[in-house]
Order: C-alpha cells, then sequence, then structure tokens
C-alpha cells in the first residue's frame, strides 16, 4: 500500500526536474521518434493522475471482479458448501444502499459510531503513547505495567461486555470503554518497541553536545520512536472499530454495528450486507486519515528512502 | 569542493571568530593509572590497564592499536561515557564525570540525527546551550560554511554521502566550540579517496581552532598524516606501549606520504602494530 507522496529524484537533479520527469524518461525511452507526439499526449494525461495509477487501476479491478462473483452466485443460487441463496446481489444491496444514504437515521448511526470511536481512540492515544514511553524509558515503569498488558491484552472485546456493563455508569461508557481498551494495547506495545529502539550513539551525541535528559526524550527518542509509534496508531484505529462493532451489537441503540444487528434480527438481509460494508470503509478511512496526519512527522523517512 | 577558499570565505563572511572562546590553553587532558573493567558474561574483562597520558592543550594525538585493544573505550572515559574502574581522567585539572558540551564527539558513522536537517543538526549543540533560535541557525551556517556544506543545510542527513555526512558531524561537534575534539575512527567507514580528501580538510579545519585533538584509528598512515604524537595501545588489556612524538612540518599534504621521514615512522608503528595483532589473534585462537 503506497501511501506516501510522490517520489522525487535525488537532491542534485531536483532543482532542474519536476517530480513526473522519471515518468517521462521511462515512457519515451523505448519510443521510436516518429511516435514522440503520441508519447507525449500519454505524458499529457499522466500528470493529472496520481503517480501510481495503473496500480489503483488494478485495484479496482480486483474489487469488481469480487463484485461480479458475488452477483453471478446470488443469481443463480451457488450452492456448493458455502450458500449463496438467501444472499441478496450486489444490485438489490446497491438498490438499498441509495434508499438508506436518503434517510436521516443511517446518518444518525454513522455519527454515534463515529463519536464513539473519537472519544476512544483520542484516551487511547493519550494514554498508549505516555504509558509506552515510560515503559520504554523506565525498566521499574515496565515491570509494573507489562503483567497487566500481558494479560488484558489477548482478551477479547466481546469477552468485555458483561464486565462493561456491570462496571460503567451508561451504556456509551461501556462501549467507549471497550472501543478504548481494543485500542490501548497496539498503541502501547508498538510506543515500547519505538521507545526501546533508539540507537544509543544518537542518545551518546546528544549527551556530548550537552542535550538533558528531557531534551533527548524531546529530541532523540520520541522522532525515533515515530515511525513504530504510527505504525501503532494505525493499527490501533483498525482494532478500534473492531471492539465497537462488539460494544454496539449487544448493547446500544443507535451505531452501525447496532444498524446491523438490528437488520440480522428484522431479517433485513441487504442492511446487513451495507453495515458491513460501511464498516470495512469508516474503518480503513480512519486508518488512512491517521497514516495521513502523520506523515508530515515523517518526511525524514521517505526523503531519506529514496536516496 | 571543500578546500581552503570555503574555509577562508567562511572566516570573512562571518562576524564569528573561531578563536577567543576556543583556545587561551584550555584542553588538557590528563588519564592517570587509568584501569578500565567490563562485567562480561564470561567474568571481568580489562579493556584499559594501567594507561597515564598526558595530552597538552592544542596537541593533535592519536591512539593507534589493533582492533578491540581498548582505544575507543579509553577515549570514552575522556568523553564521560564510561567510569574508571581506578586511576583518574582529568580535564583541566577538573575530573571527568559526565559528557559534556566541551568535550566535542564525531563518531564513526550514522550519529546524525536522521529527523532533523543538516542545519537543524549542527545547531542543536547551540540550542542546548541556551541560544535562542536564530543565533543558533547563525552559528549553524558559519559552521556549515566551514565545511563547505552550505548549499546541504536542509537536506536530510540521509541523503547525504558518507563523507559528507561526517563533515556535517564534525560541523556538530564544533559549533560548541568545545577545547577538546574526540572523534572515534570518523574515516573508518570511508573509502580510501574520501578519507584522504577529509584528513586534509579536517588538518585545515583544525588549524583555525588549534583544539586539543584526540583520535582514536587503527590506520597507521592516517595516524602519521595528522598527529603531534601517536600513543600505541597493545592487545587487550589496553596498556599504553609507546608515545612516538612525529616531527613533521605542518601543513601537510598528500606529498608528505611519500617522504622518507613519514616511511620512517610509518615502519615504526607497523612494527609495534604487528607485533601486537599477532598477539591478539594468538589470544583469540587461545579462547576459542
Amino acid at each position: 500500500m503506497s501511501l506516501n507522496p510522490s517520489p522525487r529524484p535525488p537532491l542534485s537533479e531536483a532543482v532542474a526536474s519536476g517530480p513526473f520527469e522519471s515518468v517521462e524518461r521511462s515512457a519515451a525511452k523505448p519510443a521510436p521518434a516518429e511516435a514522440q507526439p503520441a508519447v507525449d499526449g500519454a505524458v499529457g494525461y499522466r500528470r493529472l493522475l496520481p503517480v501510481d495509477w495503473d496500480r489503483y487501476l488494478v485495484r479496482i479491478g480486483a474489487l469488481l471482479v469480487a463484485a461480479l462473483g458475488w452477483h453471478l452466485a446470488s443469481t443463480y443460487g451457488f450452492d456448493f458448501f458455502v450458500r449463496f441463496d438467501n444472499v441478496p446481489g450486489p444490485l438489490v444491496v446497491g438498490a438499498e444502499f441509495l434508499a438508506q444514504a436518503s434517510s436521516q437515521e443511517f446518518y444518525v448511526h454513522i455519527f454515534h459510531s463515529m463519536q464513539r470511536i473519537a472519544m476512544a481512540y483520542g484516551l487511547a492515544v493519550v494514554l498508549g503513547v505516555t504509558l509506552g514511553v515510560l515503559m520504554g524509558r523506565s525498566r521499574f515503569a515496565e515491570d509494573v505495567i507489562l503483567p497487566y498488558i500481558e494479560i488484558l491484552r489477548p482478551i477479547p472485546a466481546v469477552a468485555w461486555i458483561p464486565l462493561a456493563i456491570l462496571m460503567m455508569p451508561t451504556e456509551q461508557a461501556s462501549i467507549v470503554f471497550i472501543t478504548f481498551l481494543g485500542a490501548l494495547f497496539p498503541i502501547v506495545i508498538n510506543t515500547v518497541h519505538g521507545v526501546e529502539q533508539t540507537p544509543k550513539v544518537l542518545v551518546r551525541a546528544a549527551r556530548s553536545l550537552g542535550a538533558s535528559n528531557a531534551a533527548i526524550l524531546w529530541h532523540v527518542v520520541l522522532p525515533g520512536a515515530l515511525p513504530s509509534i504510527v505504525a501503532g496508531l494505525a493499527i490501533g484505529m483498525g482494532v478500534a472499530w473492531f471492539s465497537l462493532l462488539a460494544g454496539e451489537i449487544i448493547s446500544g441503540q443507535y451505531g452501525i454495528g447496532y444498524f446491523t444487528w438490528s437488520a440480522y434480527t428484522l431479517v433485513e438481509y441487504p442492511k446487513i450486507i451495507i453495515g458491513m460494508l460501511v464498516i470495512g470503509g469508516l474503518g480503513s478511512l480512519c486508518t488512512l486519515l491517521v497514516r495521513k496526519a502523520c506523515s508530515p512527522l515523517l518526511r525524514w523517512q521517505t526523503e531519506g528512502a529514496k536516496s | 569542493m571543500m578546500p581552503s577558499q570555503l574555509t577562508r570565505a567562511a572566516v570573512v563572511e562571518h562576524p564569528h571568530s573561531f578563536r577567543p572562546r576556543s583556545a587561551g590553553g584550555k584542553g588538557r587532558i590528563s588519564v592517570r593509572d587509568l584501569d578500565i573493567v567490563f562485567a562480561t558474561g564470561s567474568g571481568p574483562q580489562r579493556a584499559v590497564a594501567s594507561a597515564s597520558l598526558e595530552i597538552q592543550p592544542g596537541e593533535f594525538v592519536s591512539l593507534l592499536g589493533p582492533s578491540g585493544c581498548g582505544k575507543s573505550t579509553l577515549m570514552n572515559s575522556v568523553a564521560g561515557f564510561v567510569k574508571p574502574t581506578r586511576g583518574e581522567v582529568l580535564l583541566d585539572g577538573h575530573s571527568i564525570v559526565k559528557p559534556g558540551p566541551d568535550r566535542g564527539m564525531v563518531f564513526q558513522q550514522h550519529s546524525l540525527f536522521p529527523w532533523k536537517t543538516v542545519k537543524q543538526n549542527v545547531a542543536f549543540g547551540p540550542l542546548m546551550a541556551g541560544a535562542g533560535a536564530r543565533e543558533a541557525e547563525s552559528v549553524a551556517n558559519t559552521f556549515l560554511a566551514l565545511v563547505g556544506l552550505s548549499r546541504y543545510a536542509n537536506a536530510f542527513p540521509t541523503t547525504l554521502s558518507g563523507g559528507m555526512q561526517q563533515r556535517v558531524g564534525i560541523a556538530r561537534a564544533l559549533a560548541n566550540y568545545p577545547s577538546v575534539l574526540l572523534m572515534d575512527e570518523p574515516f573508518g567507514a570511508l573509502d580510501a579517496q574520501t578519507r584522504s580528501m577529509m584528513q586534509e580538510n579536517l588538518l585545515e579545519i583544525w588549524g583555525e581552532f588549534k583544539n586539543t585533538v584526540l583520535f582514536v584509528t587503527h590506520d597507521i598512515d592516517e595516524a602519521v598524516f595528522l598527529s603531534d604524537r601517536i600513543v600505541v595501545m597493545s592487545a587487550s588489556p589496553g596498556r599504553i606501549i609507546a608515545d612516538i612524538p612525529v616531527r613533521l612540518p605542518r601543513p601537510r599534504t598528500q606529498e608528505l606520504l611519500t617522504t622518507p621521514e613519514f616511511m620512517a615512522l610509518k615502519r615504526e608503528c607497523l612494527a609495534l602494530i604487528r607485533e601486537q595483532t599477532l598477539r591478539a589473534f594468538e589470544q583469540q585462537n587461545q579462547a576459542g
């Protein structure tokens, strides 16, 4: 998955050439002299498209193939171990989606889910990074906190539901709590990992330049851990959605998980699939946003990788 | 790209004068009866054994020895990274207890902060010393001009070649106006051509500062070419086995490498080093 900004030529050449120079060169090279105008035309279109546009086409194509298979299977009632005769086809689901998209209630569900994600994820980021840095820097803190993390981490979100309902003052709080737990662990683990990997030579360099412990934390440890922290933030966002759904299915009266589950109990099959696809879409959209928001902080890494 | 015009230009262009804060008789290193013992899995290991050494302010001294002989450990004790097990290490009469900006450190490689631009790397020391952002930047510009890398001020270190990265490392260490420059095989990872360019360049820069330099290397040519004195260390435990003055005229250029005086010094070092390397081999064979 290429989320990096477009590759740039190395420093020395960057002055003269634009970011698409390399694409143009490779396109022009094999073409014979008389075909030059046609190649120029193609280059003109390419300027408007993202750099890896051909790979995006393949990805869209891959999804379309799956949709076609789904359509055929449900139209002809495919039935060999896996049964498609009760599964609505993509056209039925598409029509139902348009109907839902014009109803206000659909957006209320999405709004509630997004709100819970925002609260739970925000808490998980603050607490997760803080705990992770503490554990990475202090052996004592790690010895105190790690046993909790190791024991609690494998417990799936669904298993927390009864206790969350018993302990939390409101239904909303119990859903947010379950979502928060899901996001917390990958963030903590990745932060610890990143902090512990700080190169010793950089800490020494900073010390010999007169840096205090606080300055070393801010200028050396945190920036060095950032790639790992960002990976943890992205994974945490995915797990947050995963856990949110568990919470919303059992309790709650709004939210996209509730929407999906109530569609099942009311035997509205197209809505089940809409719910699932919306969860998948929103989950990956949020993950993408996290990565995009963090990418300016990692510019040093993407630039360095090019040389 | 790096030779003398640039160095001169930097001095003329910038109002900062390099000398007043650096020279002035500071930078005397005294190592007295130093023992450094590390605890390892197979029991305590003596890295440095009863080493004594006196380095005058403004002297360029190389520590020469086979790999693993404890020369880096000795330097690290001057840097303040390693505590003496016995004996003492003094800078201008004061015991060294921790690393500090009065001892600029240049490492072998990969020691620049990859998330900071070249200029931010060089400005780091002045910032830590309490300079304002603008002052630190101006100091960084001065020192980048000194090493001939002004063009790359806003590049990230990993986009630079190994030689350029080491020049940034030197600029960064000097930006604190240290009385001592500690260099731990700074050119060890460079190719031969770049290395000899860097050696000449270093001597030019040192000519501007005249601060004390302690230079760790296992390259005999490098030690003879650069130093006022070569301190030869034995295979482990590291003892000082010879202290050879290098009375070759300065400024030095590559032509020096083929003169009889240079050759004679080189032969002397070579014999000592070879003996120690053979000993180190035997030790390893016995251990294995």
